[in-house]
């Protein structure tokens, strides 16, 4: 059988490495691109090689403050990661146990990942306008004029920009969190039930270990979501942008290799986060190999 | 440790994520539909019931028949780009899924490759799209090279900023849904099953028919909600891509934003939802979702 798959094996090899280069070629383009020297243009061919436009983009354009974008997008990214991590683990937990509702919160997930995402941010956008609106106009009638005073607006990047990244991120953590108890052998519960865990004990010395390499990977999903996040971010984040924002503006307006450095640094930072966690899940699972089993080293 | 203490537990865990889906989620989508009915001026939004959102997205189609109106153009075009994306989509993500999980043998392998696929993902949609500009651009590697080779005269214009290019983009950044749903189909069909079929003496084309897409099925309708749904409200990829020049569903939700008329991209909004859900109830009837994962 494998003898005659041969043939086939060779034409579906080919079929990805094509596709494979597809995925990385264009990226690994404007990585070359954005070390042009100053006097290149924003195609091939390189004229001198140069960390010139690194220097822009950390000079600002005067347009925009891509170095404010730059952090604020970090600081976003890393809440987002925890809460993500957090609050995927606890209702994963949940639905171990089952609860009236599950059904209810695991197609609101599902439909929160599938909505188009313009819709959603419209929606929060429409959402903290009219309470904006309540406050500003109709916080005396409601007795909560000492409260409003002096509103302007209750969006930002850390309540409807939050919000609207999380209803992204919270359904691939929850779905990885199924898949990993799809996998979770029960037993191992029941055992240190058995030996007088406490519930906290039984998920704090047996369980956690054991998913600790998914959580890592449901963190790596938090962070790099919302890192490149921009459909959902869009009617939503309020005054300020975040970086990938700026560079969807910036596609229109810059003709020089800048917007490539600038490509080029969040790629950078979007490899560090994959690459570390990476490195930590592989060093997670070889640890678990070292110490989940002792097996054959009872005493005789 | 009685049951309803379990469950009590169970709501404290599961209630932060259910707070989230209804405050930022669930709450907002109610807006847009109460908002769609609203009136409005050139600056703000009335509170008094009104259809104005909607009669206005379809201003003159009765008039204009049999010749389509804008919008009507409009939703063509983009359910055009839909299916162009799903088939490509479809067709590319199922040959990568089924080379992954049927002729890599080695899991460390699978693994690798997987990753290989899953990195880009990672990375920002926006950088992607942007790398195609010195590739496809007037001056970019493809025209230099036509040029160099003699093929052609004067560059290809329709390489960037068309819908060529937007399809690609498409391509680009959403095979990747396709792929990881039908893999993970794939991997739970028994191999006995298809050492069965070929003792019965079925060729690789009999068992692909009649065995693998069968049973990879859930995995592809999966993937095809994942890609229509993105592809259906998508306003960005089609702005960059397009060269802001290309009007989509999405699109249109943005521009009556930027000019500030909420009920009217509300009512866009509803229209655009009300497409979805019918697309998706169509694939969902013949799969349960629940059941895959």
């Amino acid at each position: 059988m494998s003898d005659r798959r041969s043939k086939t094996f060779y034409i579906l090899a080919a079929i990805f490495t094509a596709y494979v280069l597809f995925l990385y070629g264009p990226m690994f383009a404007i990585f070359v691109l954005s070390f042009q020297g100053p006097e290149g243009g924003l195609t091939f061919p390189m004229n001198g090689i140069s960390l010139h436009w690194f220097y822009k983009v950390f000079e600002g354009n005067g347009v925009v403050n891509i170095g404010a974008a730059f952090k604020r997008s970090l600081a976003l990214g890393a809440v987002v990661m925890m809460i993500t991590v957090v609050f995927s683990v606890a209702a994963g937990m949940a639905f171990r146990k089952g609860f009236k509702g599950a059904s209810v919160l695991f197609y609101a997930a599902i439909a929160s990942l599938i909505m188009p995402s313009i819709i959603t941010s419209l929606g929060i956008a429409l959402e903290f306008r009219l309470f904006d609106d309540l406050m500003i106009n109709h916080a005396n009638d409601l007795g909560l004029g000492w409260f409003a005073e002096g509103w302007t607006t209750a969006m930002g990047l850390f309540t409807s920009g939050l919000g609207a990244h999380l209803t992204w991120t919270l359904p691939f953590g929850l779905l990885i969190m199924f898949a990993i108890f799809n996998r979770f052998d029960a037993r191992l519960e029941e055992a240190a039930r058995d030996l007088g865990a406490t519930p906290w004990q039984t998920f704090r010395h047996v369980v956690l270990p054991i998913i600790l390499p998914s959580v890592v990977g449901i963190g790596l999903f938090g962070f790099t979501l919302s890192w490149d996040e921009l459909a959902r971010s869009s009617q939503s984040i309020g005054s300020v942008n975040t970086l990938p924002l700026e560079l969807q503006g910036l596609t229109t307006t810059v003709t020089k290799p800048d917007i490539y450095a600038l490509g080029t640094l969040t790629t950078a930072v979007s490899f560090i986060v994959i690459f570390a966690a990476l490195f930590i899940i592989q060093l997670l699972q070889a640890r678990q190999r070292r110490f989940g089993s002792d097996a054959g080293k009872g005493l005789m | 440790m009685t049951q309803s203490r379990t469950s009590l537990i169970a709501w404290l865990q599961a209630g932060p994520m259910m707070l989230v889906f209804v405050a930022f989620f669930l709450l907002p989508l109610i807006f847009v539909v109460i908002v769609s009915a609203w009136d409005y001026n050139e600056y703000e939004m009335l509170p008094a019931f009104s259809f104005r959102g909607y009669t206005d997205t379809f201003e003159g189609c009765i008039v204009q028949l049999p010749e389509l109106c804008t919008i009507l153009k409009t939703y063509a075009k983009t359910v055009k780009l839909c299916f162009l994306t799903w088939l490509i989509t479809l067709t590319l993500g199922f040959t990568i899924a089924y080379f992954l999980a049927f002729h890599i043998k080695s899991k460390t392998w699978q693994i690798l490759l997987s990753l290989l696929c899953t990195i880009p993902f990672w990375t920002s949609n926006v950088i992607r799209m942007i790398a195609w500009i010195p590739l496809l651009g007037r001056n970019g590697l493809i025209n230099q090279g036509l040029i160099d080779l003699g093929l052609i005269k004067v560059p290809m214009e329709w390489l960037l900023f068309s819908e060529f290019s937007v399809v690609l983009a498409f391509v680009h950044l959403f095979t990747f849904f396709m792929v990881v749903p039908i893999f993970n189909s794939m991997i739970r069909i028994d191999h006995k099953l298809i050492e069965a079929a070929y003792d019965a003496g079925a060729s690789g084309f009999q068992t692909l028919v009649n065995i693998i897409i069968p049973l990879a099925k859930p995995g592809i309708v999966i993937g095809s909600i994942f890609v229509i749904t993105i592809v259906m409200g998508d306003f960005v990829t089609i702005g960059v891509m397009g060269g802001q020049q290309i009007a989509s569903a999405g699109k249109i939700i943005e521009t009556r934003l930027n000019a500030l008329q909420f009920p009217a991209a509300a009512a866009d909004a509803v229209i655009l939802l009300g497409i979805t859900i019918v697309i998706i109830s169509m694939l969902t009837r013949l799969v349960d979702i629940r059941k895959e994962l």
